[in-house]
């Protein structure tokens, strides 16, 4: 796993970075499924995102968050981590 | 049947200069446009080609007359190519990563290679935000290099200035112009490949067409002249510059051809420049706008389509409608909150389509022998043929006669009839709701008081418009989700946006205060507005006369199941705060098995925007209607009680003893001492600043907060006592029906600092607000204190900060109201497609996902209690509420 080299904070470790998981080819394929919609049409996240590095995901891949939700405690949103040019 | 086409996308492109030929019928190459015997110039900007638009004109091309001749584009050839302004900011990109000499994009062969690989791969994936990053990436890299990797050429730097000038930068030899020739020349080397990784599209938007040299001179149909009433006629402002560029280009073709020497033939070019630039458009900053003889600036292209009153918003989006009606309005409080009165003059105009069946035959014949200008009639006929038959002008007896199953008559608008009620601004969903027809003598559309709020109207003048839905299945619509009883609770939170105002809150106070005891008569009266059909309930008092409170009538309407508790709004005020049941102040409202035991009803339990009031649950556990009926019938008994009861207010209500007076003056001179005290110790330089203020800001603060806030609370503490709840002041105000105890002081006692910007009155002449006072007095007379009531009245001086003051509240509504309607206006714009699907998502039109779940609960805030699902106090007391 690639984790931030600067010495200063591991993002990970913050108390308002909410979990982050890199979702398997399969288990993507089914959440995708689920919602009836093509990778490109969930919301994106650039593959230069801090949080996108931290948890090693790359490009094409589905990103599963566990939020915490003033109206529903937790919430689970997803992002397809797409290339960012630079 | 054919199937339709369809349209599966548009796409815009750049017009070719050999595309403006094909298109073209002719070229314009004169300046005249009509002769000498008025007739159209071949060749002139109003050329018959250009299409027929006189009556029985036929056009030369198509062979049409006027109704069918689409219009037919010309064009004229410039003499030298000029820039169209609206590209500029696009050429410049495509000369700044492009190569002065060879032409070629400035990135190596290789990274040439991977870039458009990658772009034809995100081409296929369709996806455009991403395109549109590599472009402008592959944009920016391109313009950072200095030397061109194809052919080694050194690039110089190219400016640009507004609106259409290039300049290049050639180190030893300074700044030289590019004419619009040499950037056409540049555009024409880049290749097709190159355009592609620019963001261009070389087969519908070749670069170098950006740069005119043929302009295309839009059909007539487009520039229609008029004819004034003296005959002469009035060309439109594009046919007038056409007319202007046409003169300058065949000035500048004749220098040209002549060899006039170049600072002529430039200067030409640039006017050409500037008529053609202000041809598209008009409001070009930095240039000044092209106007006619008379001085009215001219109407570019843009200028049509531009704006609120242009083509797209004003044209296009914005419709005007049949069906509707607008005038002043006027307060009913015994229509019920669902109607609106339609004045008979305006239901004789508005009407509904209704078939003829032979269940409604007999009742529309009636309406066909009243014809048009008796209500209730009708004004036309339709026949199953599609023919309209107009009941002005035909023998209505034998159409009534001829009616038959399958026509459809227009009748009146009459009682019942459901209509789109509307009050601009329309910020809200709330701003048009279904009301129910009632047809009434009058010129005003009447309505009940309590849905004022929701349209934010009031009777100083407003007008509203009335709209008549006309299928069935908009009538449909209309009645079964607009209707005022469907949006009772609002959609942020599910709290009743309509309820109690003012006198309702008063009346209802009254009427259920324990010192009100009502006889027989009273009674009758009351029950009697409602259209109460029962018995009477026992009296509460049987001798001597049979007396009743105002309680049990409250009790006859109130569902049998019904348990309440609640603070009244009463209760806020501290004296007034109940502890328990057992209380002389009645604050604590309890309402058992449908029976008001004990408070008052005042704003907290009727009155409007006051979630988990009585009202609320009333609407919320026994559905609409009975809320509506609720509010229609008890409503009206509480407006009734006020009538009887009589409530004002005069001078005396207002009026303080003098001893209290007195008591109020040492108040307001002490605490003046204190201020000066203030002023005093920062003269002498011993007051401390607080932390992160300097010491004339903490003077000041102090300052404020000792003569508004703490002044008036002390004030207000000590004249409370000789006001009670038989003032009617104070029944307004504590009951929440209108004004508030600072009100009360401000009237009885004295208004206090007045600020601007939350700060003491400062600006006016140097070091003073006002020639009256000293300069540089820090004094609070000075600086708009104001120590009189309005009872007292006020000195000219504290009149003069009053109103500074009282500015600063308008200017502020001024200021909100604009920027928060753009606000709204972008916010719309980017919100409305989206919907929540059956799933809980919100998505695009497009399927692209926004929220997983709608609100990350799933929750309609309008059918939830504060956003959330349930509200489990609210369950507990609704089931054994009774018992505690």
């Amino acid at each position: 796993m690639l984790r931030s080299k600067s010495k200063k904070a591991d993002i990970l470790e913050h108390e308002w970075v909410p979990k982050h998981e890199v979702l398997s080819p399969e288990e993507a394929a089914e959440v995708l499924k689920e919602l009836g919609v093509k990778p490109i049409q969930l919301p994106w996240i650039k593959a230069s995102d801090p949080i996108v590095r931290a948890i090693g995901a790359r490009v094409g891949e589905v990103i599963k968050i566990h939020r915490r939700s003033h109206t529903s405690g937790e919430t689970i949103v997803y992002r397809y981590v797409v290339v960012d040019v630079e | 049947m054919s199937s339709p086409m369809k349209i599966k996308a548009v796409k815009f492109g750049i017009l070719s200069p050999d595309e403006i030929r094909k298109l073209s019928v002719t070229t314009i190459f004169s300046s005249e446009v009509y002769d000498n015997d008025g007739l159209p110039v071949d060749g002139g900007a109003m050329d018959r080609r250009l299409g027929a638009l006189e009556p029985g004109e036929k056009c030369p091309v198509c062979g049409n007359t006027r109704e069918n001749c689409p219009g037919h584009f010309a064009h004229i050839e410039l003499a030298k190519p000029v820039i169209h302004v609206n590209f500029v900011k696009h050429i410049l990109t495509y000369i700044k990563t492009t190569c002065r000499n060879c032409g070629r994009i400035l990135l190596n062969q290789e990274e040439v290679q991977r870039y458009l690989e990658l772009l034809s791969r995100l081409e296929k994936l369709d996806v455009k935000p991403l395109k549109r990053r590599l472009v402008e990436y592959v944009r920016r890299k391109a313009s950072k290099t200095g030397t061109c990797p194809h052919c080694g050429a050194k690039q110089y730097r190219v400016r640009f200035e507004k609106p259409y000038v290039f300049y290049e930068d050639r180190e030893e030899a300074g700044l030289v112009r590019l004419n619009p020739s040499d950037v056409r020349k540049r555009l024409e080397k880049i290749i097709d490949d190159d355009v592609r990784l620019l963001g261009g599209d070389p087969r519908d938007a070749r670069p170098e067409w950006m740069v005119l040299t043929v302009l295309i001179v839009p059909p007539k149909t487009v520039r229609p002249s008029i004819l004034l009433e003296t005959g002469i006629r009035s060309e439109d402002d594009l046919t007038h510059k056409l007319v202007d560029i046409v003169k300058i280009n065949n000035r500048l073709r004749e220098h040209v051809d002549s060899g006039a020497p170049n600072a002529i033939i430039e200067e030409e070019w640039d006017l050409l420049q500037y008529h053609v630039a202000t041809y598209f458009d008009n409001e070009i900053p930095g240039i000044a706008p092209a106007k006619h003889r008379s001085g009215k600036v001219l109407k570019g292209l843009a200028q049509r389509l531009k704006g609120k009153e242009g083509r797209f918003r004003g044209s296009l989006s914005g419709k005007r409608v049949d069906f509707s009606a607008r005038t002043v309005i006027s307060p009913d409080p015994n229509l019920s909150i669902n109607e609106v009165g339609v004045p008979i003059d305006i239901a004789k105009v508005l009407t509904v389509p209704e078939r003829v069946t032979s269940w409604n035959i007999d009742e529309l014949r009636k309406f066909v022998l009243n014809g048009p200008d008796k209500w209730p009639g009708a004004n036309y006929i339709v026949r199953p043929d599609g023919k309209r038959i107009d009941l002005r002008f035909v023998d209505r007896k034998a159409a009534a006669e001829s009616l038959a199953p399958g026509m459809i008559v227009e009748r009146h608008l009459i009682d019942g009839d459901i209509a789109l009620f509307n009050r601009q601004p329309s910020l809200h969903r709330i701003s048009v709701m279904a009301h129910i027809v009632r047809v009434l003598p009058g010129k005003t559309f009447r309505l009940n008081l309590l849905v004022c709020p929701p349209y934010n109207a009031d009777f100083d003048g407003d007008e509203m418009n009335l709209h008549i839905p006309q299928s069935s299945e908009a009538i449909a619509e209309a009645r079964v989700l607009m209707l005022v009883e469907k949006n009772m609770l609002t959609p942020r939170y599910g709290g009743p946006i309509i309820g109690g105002l003012q006198d309702y809150v008063s009346g209802a106070y009254l009427l259920t205060s324990k010192s009100t005891i009502l006889t027989r008569e009273d009674v009758i009266d009351l029950l009697g507005v409602t259209g109460y059909r029962g018995p009477l309930p026992e009296p509460a008092i049987l001798k001597p006369r049979h007396c009743w409170t105002g309680k049990q009538l409250i009790s006859l309407f109130l569902p049998k199941d019904f348990n309440y508790r609640r603070r009244a709004t009463l209760g806020k005020a501290a004296v007034l705060a109940c502890i328990d049941e057992d209380c002389p102040h009645d604050s604590i409202v309890i309402v058992k098995k449908g029976v008001l035991l004990e408070g008052v009803l005042d704003k907290a339990s009727i009155g409007r925007e006051e979630p988990e009031s009585m009202l609320h649950w009333i609407i919320k556990e026994y559905g609409e209607d009975a809320g509506r009926k609720f509010m229609d019938n008890v409503y009206r008994m509480f407006l009734r009680y006020v009538e009887k009861h009589g409530l004002t207010l005069s001078y005396s209500h207002i009026e303080v003893p003098v001893e209290v007076l007195v008591n109020v003056k040492k108040i307001i001179d002490s605490k003046k001492r204190e201020a000066l005290e203030l002023i005093d110790k920062y003269r002498r330089g011993e007051l401390e600043p607080k932390p992160g203020r300097t010491v004339e800001e903490t003077l000041e603060e102090e300052i404020t907060d000792l003569l508004s806030k703490r002044l008036l609370d002390e004030v207000a503490e000590a004249i409370t006592p000789y006001f009670d709840l038989r003032n009617p002041v104070i029944i307004m105000a504590r009951t929440g029906a209108r004004g508030n105890p600072v009100n009360l002081t401000q009237m009885a006692a004295l208004l206090g600092q007045q600020t601007v910007r939350g700060k003491r009155i400062v600006r006016g002449y140097t070091g003073r607000s006002l020639p009256h006072f000293k300069q540089w007095d820090l004094g609070p007379e000075c600086r708009g204190f104001i120590e009189h009531g309005f009872s007292e009245g006020l000195t000219p001086l504290e009149v003069f900060f009053h109103a500074a003051g009282g500015r600063e509240g308008l200017v502020d509504t001024a200021v909100r109201t604009s920027q928060s309607g753009y606000m709204q206006r972008r916010l719309i714009n980017a919100l409305q497609d989206l919907r929540v699907e059956y799933d809980g998502s919100v998505r695009m039109p497009t399927g692209e996902i926004v929220q997983f779940i709608y609100g990350e609960d799933g929750v309609d805030p309008m059918k939830s209690d504060h956003g959330r699902a349930v509200n489990v106090l609210r369950v507990i007391e609704k089931v054994i509420g009774w018992r505690t």
